[in-house]
Order: structure tokens, then C-alpha cells, then sequence
């Protein structure tokens, strides 16, 4: 089920402002890819332009090829809705649906786009707390408010609720850097669960978890702030933070980059 | 070393040596503010220059002062600013209350006078000058019925045109429906009637009334929707914009569609506000007097047809009995008046339950 992405000459803007520039990558099946580079370098941008979250902003376009299992998203007569529904998206911050209880939010993706059926939202509901490592914390107040959870829970709440909808890839961006340790472990253990059914592009400022996580690792970085980000290596994650090609990221990863 | 030349820097203030400080006694403010008063009445009366409502005002400035320098002799400066400013604060909350408080008591006081049934199950239908019964069941109808079918044409435009404003609008057009949703905010109440007068009641109505004019609720309450409008449409602007980018990206990420986004997320998050601002405009629409004064003409008989003929509204009716000449109308006016202020008290209590029910419980 999960799907191979490929990225070429993708260019992103935002207005007149050109955030990343020509940027090649392959991500395989079931892999965990980490995205790392300092700030403002183009990684969330790369990742949001994956599923067209990119476009959302006013202003932002994008230009290249991206295309998951030979399909570009970008193509004129794709259905934008359709994108996201099979690359689904965790956010930096916790953002579950204010007005719903826990079980809507989890099933908000499927409701939303249709599924009535109690039985079939109930099922997945909890296949998908499960499978977030949330099920045994949050099954007897499914009824209660998702807000009330405490930041890792509702974390793992978004993810329940982005994997509830089965897609075949997970972008997250920087999904555990408002998390304590065990929340962010908790999240890192899902990972390693959830490869098996997803491909995952995660975006972290921590290089220990990238080095924990991911199969492959890309590292972007910028010239000089005001110039597009690029992509200085891609490479297996053992390689990039043992024995990195590139000067320039053996200095970041050593901590002497700037 | 040489001797360089460095700027010279503030100094941090001081630190104290201990955390502890002296504080006024619990019994210090309510002694001053006793002994203020006390001070106040002996000056006032003494000099005989006033009565009650001056050795109050007299009193509070002698209890400011008071309290400044007590606290600034036992506490310190900063001390003494801030219980100033916190009694300053205190009485400009008191004294935004006191008219409120002043309108409840009036109109709970006179207008208890003709609460009764015959009030509220009668109308003005046949009642002479010398009559001490009638009542305002035909405004009462009047109101409900041009507010209501007012509110059922203002509040899907209005939320639609701040729906269009926030999610979809781009640029200009926009930027001009904005601009004249703002002009429209500033737009007098008579004029608002006299657009209706001159549109509906002269030019419209005589196709559906055999050729001729004719006043009617409805033709008020199409001048109270365009007063209703942009409070409607402002409000649950700011509303909809105080929703976080966060929630609408969570929805998209879900691959929900825009439309449904905006139905089942935006919305529902928004929605206790944009009732606030329903509830505000339909508040104001409920005592507006010169348009249904001008296009429904007001009457004295019941009319249950806001399409046809002459009605009445609460607030025309308390307009037309406060000038009427008899000695019975005065008392009639209150009441109507209270009656108009519960109204709307029991519609927005009744309308932010509503809101607050599809909320879940903590």
C-alpha cells in the first residue's frame, strides 16, 4: 500500500520569495525519511508541498515534478482532496477539533468525507488509537473533549486521527518538538510500528531522533538567509551521521555549522 | 591597559535585601474609605453646598487620596500607585454599572404598575383615552414577527458574506464588500426606512396589492435586516478569523474539502461568538422605532400577517403611548418597555444555551 515519492526540480515560493530551489529526491516504500537542516531552510516547505498544503498560503505556488507511484499532485485534473486524503499530515502543534469529543476527532477524517456507518467509524476509531498507542489512555472517555488531553495525548490524538483515514504516506513536521521525552518516545515507538504499513517523511530539529528513526536522511540548508534552500545530501541515515559526503553536513551534524 | 571609552550604562535598580515588605492591615482601605465619607458629609454639610450624591464623589476623591498616602508612607511608591490605580479602576466599573442598574430599577418599578393579563392578551383595538385596560399583544406580535423574519434573512447573509470575506475573498472586491459592510454600520435607522419606503412599500408592494402601496411587517422587517446586516456580517468576521490557520490545515490534511471544512470545523468553533453577534444585532433591531413607524405604520388592532396591512412593534408602541394623551398611557409605555428589554434578556439567554448545547461537556 505505501507508495514511492519522487521529487524533481520541485521549487517552492511564497509571493515573490523563492523558499526552496530544485529540489531531487526519492523516498521509498515503507521507509522513515528524515528532513534536518537548520531554520528556514526549506524542509517544511518541501514537506508541505508533498500533499499541496503548501498552496494553501495566499501567494505560495510551486513549480517541479512531484509524483507519488508515478501520479504528479500536480497534475491540472488531480483532485486536490484526493492528495491528501492518501498523504495524510501531522503538525508541529497539536491540533485537535476543538468542538469534538476524542472518538470525532479520530473519526473526523472519515466523517467528514462520508463514512455514516457507526460500526465501520467505531472500528476504525479504535484500530486507529491503537495503533497511536492511545487507545488504553483515552478508551473510557472517548465521549469527552479532545482538548482535554494533555499535549503528548492529544499529539498522538492527531496522529490516530491522520492514520484513521489510511493513507499511504505520513509527512510530519517536527511532530514532537512541544513533547516531553515520553511522549516524544511514545511517538518515535509508533513510528517504528507504523512503517510497516506507511511510507513516513518526518521533519525534526533533533538529530538524535533523526538518527533513531529514520532508514534515509536529506539534509537541507540555505547560503546565506534570503536564498532558497537546497539539498546539500541524501544519503542512508547510518552514512549521513557516520561518514557524510558533504563538508557542509558533516559541520552541521558536528555542530559547527554558522 | 589603555583606557577605553565605553558607554555608560543604566544601572539595574538596587536589589532589596530581604522579600518581605510592610503591608497596610487588612482593616486599613475599608477605615479610610468610612473615614473619607464621614470627612466628605462633614465638609459637604457643614458648608452646605450639597446632599447625598456629593459627599459620595466628595468622599471616593478623599478615599483615593487617603489610600495614596497611607499606602505610600507604610508601603512604598509602587505600592500606593497600584492600589490607587486599582480603586480608580474599581470605581470607573462601578460607575459604567450604575446606569444599567438605574434603567433595571426604573422600568422594574413603573412598569410593574400594568403587568398583568389583560396587558399582555389584549390590544389597543377600540381602547379610548379614558380607558385604563388595553394592552401590547398586537406589538408583541409585531415585534416577534418583523424581528424574526428579519433575523431569517440576515443571519444566512450575513454569515455567508463573512464566510466569503475571511476564506474566500481575495483583493479588490472583497476589499470593497468590506469597505461598504463598514459604511453600512454608520447608516441611520430612518434612513434604512426610507430606503424601504422608497423601494418596497411604493415601488415593489403595489404588484402584489392590486396597484396600491400598502405598509406591512414584512417591509419592516426588511428595514431592520439591512440594520441588522453588518453587525452580523463584522462579528462573525472577527469571529471566524479568530480561528486558528492550524484547524482549517488539520481539516485539509484529512483531505475534508474546503466547503466542508468551513461547515464542520471553522464554523462550529466560531459559532458562541457569531451568536453574540446575532444576539447584539437582533438586540438592536428589536428597539428600533422610525422604520416600523415608517413602512409598517403602526395600529392599534391585532395583525398576524406580516405581509399585510398595518403592524405595530414594541418600541413604536412605548413611542406612540409615552406621547398619547391620557393618564393611563404613561404606565402602558413601561411596561411595554420592560417587556422589550426582557424579550431580548430571555432571546439571547435562550440563544447562547443553544450554542453552548452542541459543546461538549468538561
Amino acid at each position: 500500500m505505501a507508495k514511492r515519492i519522487e521529487a524533481t526540480n520541485v521549487t517552492a515560493y511564497y509571493g515573490g520569495f523563492k523558499a526552496i530551489e530544485n529540489i531531487n529526491l526519492t523516498v521509498e516504500p515503507k521507509t522513515v525519511t528524515a528532513l534536518i537542516g537548520p531554520s528556514g531552510c526549506g524542509k517544511s516547505t518541501f514537506l508541505r508541498s508533498i500533499n499541496r498544503m503548501h498552496e494553501v498560503l495566499p501567494g505560495a505556488r510551486v513549480e517541479g515534478s512531484l509524483t507519488i507511484d508515478d501520479q504528479d499532485v500536480y497534475d491540472r485534473d488531480v483532485d486536490v482532496t484526493a492528495v491528501r486524503r492518501m498523504i495524510g499530515m501531522v503538525f508541529q502543534r497539536p491540533n485537535p477539533f476543538p468542538t469534538m469529543s476524542i472518538f470525532e476527532n479520530v473519526v473526523a477524517g472519515l466523517r467528514l468525507n462520508g463514512v455514516r456507518r457507526k460500526s465501520i467509524l467505531e472500528e476504525a476509531a479504535e484500530r486507529a488509537l491503537r495503533s497511536a498507542n492511545l487507545w488504553d489512555e483515552v478508551k473510557d472517555r472517548l465521549g469527552k473533549p479532545g482538548a482535554g488531553l494533555s499535549g503528548g495525548q492529544q499529539q498522538r490524538l492527531c496522529i490516530a486521527r491522520t492514520i484513521a483515514v489510511e493513507p499511504q504516506v505520513v509527512l510530519m513536521d517536527e511532530p514532537c518538538s512541544a513533547l516531553d521525552p515520553i511522549s516524544t518516545l511514545a511517538i518515535e515507538d509508533l513510528m517504528f510500528q507504523l512503517k510497516d504499513k506507511f511510507t513516513i517523511i518526518i521533519v525534526t530539529h533533533n538529530m538524535q531522533q533523526a538518527a533513531r528513526v529514520s532508514d534515509r536522511t536529506a539534509f537541507f540548508s540555505i547560503e546565506k538567509t534570503g536564498d532558497p534552500g537546497r539539498l546539500i545530501e541524501y544519503d542512508n541515515t547510518q552514512k549521513i551521521f557516520s561518514n557524510p559526503a558533504q563538508k557542509k553536513t558533516e559541520d552541521y551534524i558536528t555542530g559547527r555549522f554558522g | 591597559m589603555t583606557t577605553t571609552l565605553t558607554p555608560r550604562r543604566p544601572r539595574p535598580p538596587a536589589q532589596p535585601a530581604t522579600l518581605r515588605a510592610r503591608r497596610l492591615p487588612a482593616y486599613a482601605a475599608p477605615v479610610i474609605a468610612v473615614a473619607a465619607l464621614l470627612l466628605a458629609a462633614a465638609l459637604v454639610y457643614g458648608a452646605g453646598i450639597g446632599g447625598p450624591v456629593l459627599v459620595v464623589v466628595v468622599g471616593a476623591l478623599l478615599y483615593l487620596a487617603g489610600l495614596f498616602v497611607a499606602a505610600n508612607a507604610v508601603e512604598g511608591r509602587r505600592s500606593a500607585r497600584n492600589r490607587t490605580w486599582s480603586a480608580l479602576i474599581h470605581s470607573a466599573f462601578v460607575l459604567a454599572v450604575l446606569p444599567l442598574a438605574s434603567v433595571v430599577w426604573t422600568l422594574v418599578s413603573k412598569g410593574s404598575e400594568r403587568l398583568d393579563a389583560n396587558f399582555f392578551g389584549t390590544s389597543m383595538n377600540n381602547i379610548g383615552a379614558r380607558d385604563a385596560n388595553g394592552g401590547a399583544y398586537h406589538a408583541i406580535v409585531g415585534t416577534l414577527q418583523q424581528v424574526g423574519i428579519a433575523t431569517l434573512i440576515t443571519v444566512p447573509l450575513g454569515v455567508l458574506c463573512a464566510i466569503y470575506i475571511v476564506e474566500y475573498g481575495r483583493g479588490r472586491f472583497a476589499f470593497t464588500i468590506r469597505f461598504f459592510v463598514d459604511v453600512m454600520t454608520g447608516i441611520p435607522s430612518i434612513v434604512t426606512g426610507l430606503f424601504v419606503l422608497a423601494f418596497w412599500v411604493l415601488i415593489v408592494s403595489p404588484w402584489f396589492n392590486d396597484g396600491r402601496p400598502g405598509f406591512s411587517g414584512f417591509a419592516a422587517a426588511l428595514a431592520l435586516s439591512v440594520l441588522m446586516l453588518p453587525t452580523v456580517v463584522r462579528s462573525t468576521e472577527e469571529m471566524l478569523r479568530l480561528v486558528p490557520a492550524p484547524l482549517r490545515e488539520g481539516a485539509y490534511a484529512l483531505g475534508v474539502p474546503k466547503w466542508k471544512t468551513i461547515l464542520r470545523v471553522v464554523l462550529p468553533t466560531a459559532l458562541p461568538g457569531i451568536v453574540t453577534g446575532i444576539m447584539l444585532a437582533v438586540a438592536r433591531a428589536a428597539g428600533e422605532t422610525a422604520p416600523v413607524l415608517l413602512v409598517a405604520g403602526g395600529g392599534a388592532a391585532i395583525n398576524f400577517n406580516p405581509f399585510e396591512n398595518n403592524q405595530s412593534s414594541l418600541a413604536l408602541f412605548v413611542y406612540q403611548q409615552a406621547g398619547e394623551a391620557s393618564k393611563y398611557s404613561p404606565a402602558r409605555a413601561w411596561t411595554a418597555a420592560l417587556t422589550l428589554v426582557a424579550l431580548v434578556l430571555v432571546l439571547t439567554v435562550a440563544a447562547k444555551l443553544l450554542a453552548r448545547r452542541n459543546r461538549l461537556g468538561r
